[in-house]
């Protein structure tokens, strides 16, 4: 560290510059004052208000049907595929076909369904957000899970066929197990970027049922009140934890290994 | 003439001393040799050298004047790097020409210096290859240019044949010497591997958890080590420990052996017996000091070497002799030796034992 | 024994239609039709209640040259082009520094980094609004030193300030894993060789780290362009960039194969720039 003194100017300014605004939304959060810019002392007043509002409740109810239909659908369809591209073709370009919904601008990939969906004729509702975000929920599986598999010894697989074992049952008890920190890991990614997504749900969910971002999205756009403080900090202390015991969960399954 | 004079570094790492005040002259033009085991301070040194690392304490002078105080990147010390270090972006002849570059020569004098140090190591015509395009031992010719083109007053080689075939090794082996002729630059060559460091150096120095054992010629290392440590360390040696007598080193167990005149009597010395110094003779009546059974023979083409087991000794002895051996596994022999091809290590001296 | 072969090769086929068949049908059927579908929509007209009505046209293509839209898009590349400089000069330092640091604080800054992008989009967004406001804490403390207060929020730069903090953390990654692959002896060779600290970092470190530095703009700049909801947040909606443009063609003006002009535009910049990525990593070559 000595040796790059002035390196550590950016340095601590990306920290600071990451942080400030997350600490202001906090501390805001328990401002007694209407106005959400002047202190007016300790208050758990918005955190009532922000309980007793209905938009927000169904809005969470709709983000976690989609969140839990879409990882779980992804986890399936994204692990089989990981395993298919490792050990079944060595074809780059299926390699590159799987990633391309991460790399995508999300902008695309909605305009993409809207207009497909428009030329099926499917209605809109919470199905065609969850198959919305399973496209890439399921390439962000498919990346860790083949990422664990890269890490992985083909000889144990060889092992159970020399054993006697038939494919299925192969991957049933040697390639599933070995793999699944990495389908954890996998399935916990897709589960929370379908909570957080906005974009692609904003183009493809029907004005009636809205998920939790877009009900965040239209009381942002109408003006800010302190019950947005509220739910940030909420939101924030649920994403934290949720990083946080991931990344100690990932450490432990290594430690184990 | 001396070139470097390094007197009393010490480095510690945390808990652990890699340099114990560490003093050697190093003449100008030679070529010597730093070697040990790993863990020993070799590299430590070398990196103090380069000026990657700076020591604790101690001075190292370079012509007279302080080493120390000069930034890496000014030093007339280059190294070729074990792991080679070429810029992988970079051709040949710009990997070459990096360091000239960066003493802001005339651009016609680089482009001839790089065209003739490329010419002196052989690979002119891959002057336009990336290092991923080359074989090991052409990358190591090209870490060599690269080094040696800038001219430095020292020449530092971390390493310099282990990352190579057996083959490769001794024609390079070969070629480092004839170019350390050609250039006359000093070399310091850093290494593990004793051959590496007997049929390169003109001199070597033994190091040893930190400190510097013995410096010397090779054969003289050979014949004569001065520690317990290098005794044990260069070549194969059968060792006994005991006390110093007038006729020879009283062991337990054995007797007196045959041993030349060294240290005071009365005190504990090691005496150490080249294999191939060592006479088997058949058991006839009475005479020679040790009797031995031959445990196993083994021929190696030019030489034979015969395991033998002592009574009242735990290691076994080892002979070496010329051709095929003439004695049999289970036979009894005579073990001899002349007092004076044998070597007798005071061990007070150093706390260093062979392991 | 003959009988086994086709047994064999259909035991190779079927486990391959197992285990890829239904991801690949998936990713067909939402993802590859959709995009064949908006970039055929590209060369027909309008329809009068959005969708197409199928008669070729270029005129989708030629009204990018109009200068309402080109002064958006020119725009919108220079907002991004700002995020992007401003992410690689406050990243790079960062990601050098995290890759020099003791393992255990590595990961902590790591985490550190990723925490943030981990929580909502747009509440990221929204802090921004509450932090800027004319009576936020930034005025606040202009005026607690005696300062006029400034305008901030509904700017450029709030937009660019939004933009950064939204995308940081991509550069910051990409950039990480490139420095903490260079070989450190690289440095120590060019120094034996006679360069200062500066130049070689200009020779050595920087060139080998570009497939990183590229990586990192990729991973800014395009969804900078693409986003649509900073701009009318922090923007006030005064600055139209190119991802609002493209939302106003779907949502409002209902001329999807304008919106989809667009859309080919931005996916035409994502793969220029993935493929000087492929060049840089290319040129920096394999490890020596």
């Amino acid at each position: 560290m000595r040796r790059h003194g002035w390196l550590r100017l950016p340095f601590w300014l990306t920290y600071l510059f990451l942080y400030a605004p997350i600490v202001v939304l906090v501390v805001m959060s328990f401002n007694r004052n209407k106005s959400p810019y002047t202190w007016g002392g300790f208050s758990l007043d918005w955190y009532g208000r922000l309980a007793e509002n209905d938009s927000i409740r169904t809005g969470l109810v709709n983000t976690l049907i989609v969140a839990f239909g879409s990882t779980v659908l992804s986890t399936v369809l994204g692990t089989l595929l990981a395993v298919g591209l490792a050990r079944h073709t060595r074809s780059r370009l299926l390699d590159a076909l799987s990633t391309l919904p991460a790399i995508l601008p999300d902008l695309v990939i909605a305009i993409g369904l809207l207009v497909f969906y428009t030329a099926i004729k499917l209605t809109l509702g919470l199905h065609s957000v969850l198959i919305a975000h399973t496209v890439f929920g399921m390439a962000f599986v498919t990346a860790v899970v083949r990422a664990r598999l890269g890490g992985m010894d083909t000889s144990l697989e060889e092992a159970s066929r020399d054993l006697g074992a038939a494919p299925l049952t192969t991957f049933v008890k040697i390639t599933l197990p070995t793999l699944a920190p990495g389908i954890v890991a996998g399935a916990l990614l897709a589960f929370t970027l379908s909570l957080d997504e906005f974009v692609i749900a904003f183009f493809t969910a029907a004005p009636s049922e809205p998920t939790l971002p877009i009900v965040i999205y239209s009381m942002v756009r109408f003006g800010v009140t302190p019950e947005i403080n509220a739910l940030a900090t909420l939101l924030l202390a649920v994403s934290f934890t949720v990083v946080i015991v991931a990344q100690r969960l990932t450490r432990l399954t290594e430690a184990l290994r | 003439m001396t070139l470097i004079s390094i007197d009393g570094v010490s480095r510690r790492f945390g808990e652990v001393t890699a340099l114990d005040s560490v003093s050697l002259d190093i003449r100008q033009g030679e070529f010597f040799a730093l070697l040990g085991p790993s863990g020993c301070g070799k590299t430590t040194l070398l990196r103090i050298l380069a000026g990657f690392e700076q020591p604790d304490t101690g001075s190292v002078r370079l012509d007279g004047s302080d080493l120390l105080a000069i930034p890496a990147h000014r030093r007339p010390v280059n190294l070729m790097f074990q792991s080679y270090a070429l810029f992988p972006h970079m051709s040949v002849e710009k990997n070459v020409a990096y360091g000239l570059e960066r003493e802001r020569l005339p651009r016609a004098e680089i482009r001839e210096r790089v065209a003739a140090v490329l010419e002196t190591v052989g690979l002119t015509a891959q002057a336009r290859r990336r290092p991923h395009e080359l074989s090991g031992g052409q990358r190591q010719r090209v870490a060599l240019a690269r080094a040696v083109v800038k001219r430095p007053r020292l020449l530092l080689l971390d390493e310099p044949l282990s990352a190579l075939d057996k083959k490769v090794r001794s024609e390079m082996q070969l070629e480092l010497k004839r170019l350390q002729h050609e250039v006359g630059i000093t070399f310091v060559v850093v290494t593990h591997d004793q051959e590496e460091a007997m049929s390169l150096a003109d001199r070597i120095a033994v190091m040893n958890g930190g400190r510097v054992e013995q410096v010397d010629a090779p054969a003289d290392l050979y014949e004569r080590p001065r520690t317990p440590f290098v005794a044990g360390f260069i070549g194969a040696n059968n060792l006994f420990t005991g006390k110093v007598t007038e006729k020879g080193l009283e062991v337990d167990g054995l007797g007196v052996l045959p041993a030349p005149a060294g240290p005071v009597e009365g005190e504990t010395a090691m005496l150490a017996v080249r294999p191939e110094r060592i006479r088997l003779d058949p058991v006839t009546e009475d005479q020679g000091v040790l009797r031995g059974r031959v445990v196993d023979v083994s021929f190696y083409g030019g030489v034979s070497h015969v395991a033998l087991s002592l009574a009242g000794h735990d290691r076994n002895l080892l002979a070496a002799t010329q051709g095929r051996a003439r004695v049999e596994t289970g036979a009894e022999v005579v073990i001899a030796w002349d007092a004076d091809d044998a070597a007798l290590v005071p061990t007070e001296v150093s706390g260093g034992q062979p392991s | 024994m003959t009988a086994r072969q086709p047994a064999r090769f259909l035991g190779k086929a079927a486990g391959r239609l197992a285990t890829m068949g239904p991801g690949f049908g998936f990713l067909t059927v939402f993802m590859l039709v959709p995009l064949a579908l908006v970039l055929s929509y590209t060369v027909f007209r309008r329809g009068r209640f959005g969708g197409v009505v199928y008669e070729p046209t270029g005129e989708n293509f030629t009204r990018l040259a109009d200068p309402l839209y080109l002064d958006v898009v020119i725009g919108s590349v220079k907002l991004a082009a700002i995020t992007t400089l401003l992410a690689l000069l406050l990243g790079y330092p960062t990601a050098y520094l995290i890759a020099k640091l003791p393992a255990r604080w590595k990961v902590i800054a790591l985490v550190a980094v990723v925490l943030p992008f981990w929580t909502n989009f747009l509440i990221r967004t929204y802090a921004w609004i509450v932090l800027l406001n004319s009576e936020g804490p930034v005025n606040s403390g202009l005026k607690a030193l005696g300062l006029e207060p400034v305008k901030l929020l509904y700017t450029d730069g709030a937009i660019v300030a939004g933009l950064l903090y939204a995308y940081l953390p991509l550069m910051i990654l990409p950039l990480y894993s490139a420095v903490e692959k260079l070989d450190p002896e690289l440095r120590e060779a060019s120094a034996n060789l006679g360069a200062r600290p500066a130049r070689t970092f200009w020779s050595v470190t920087l060139p080998l780290s570009l497939p990183g530095v590229l990586t990192g703009c990729v991973f800014v700049f395009v969804p900078s362009l693409g986003n649509f909801v900073i701009p009318e947040l922090l923007g006030g909606g005064r600055r139209i960039m190119v991802g609002n443009l493209i939302r106003d063609q779907f949502l409002k003006a209902r001329d999807w194969p304008f919106g989809s002009v667009l859309a080919l535009a931005v996916i035409a910049v994502l793969v220029l720039l993935l493929f000087a990525q492929a060049w840089a990593s290319r040129r920096a070559g394999r490890g020596a």
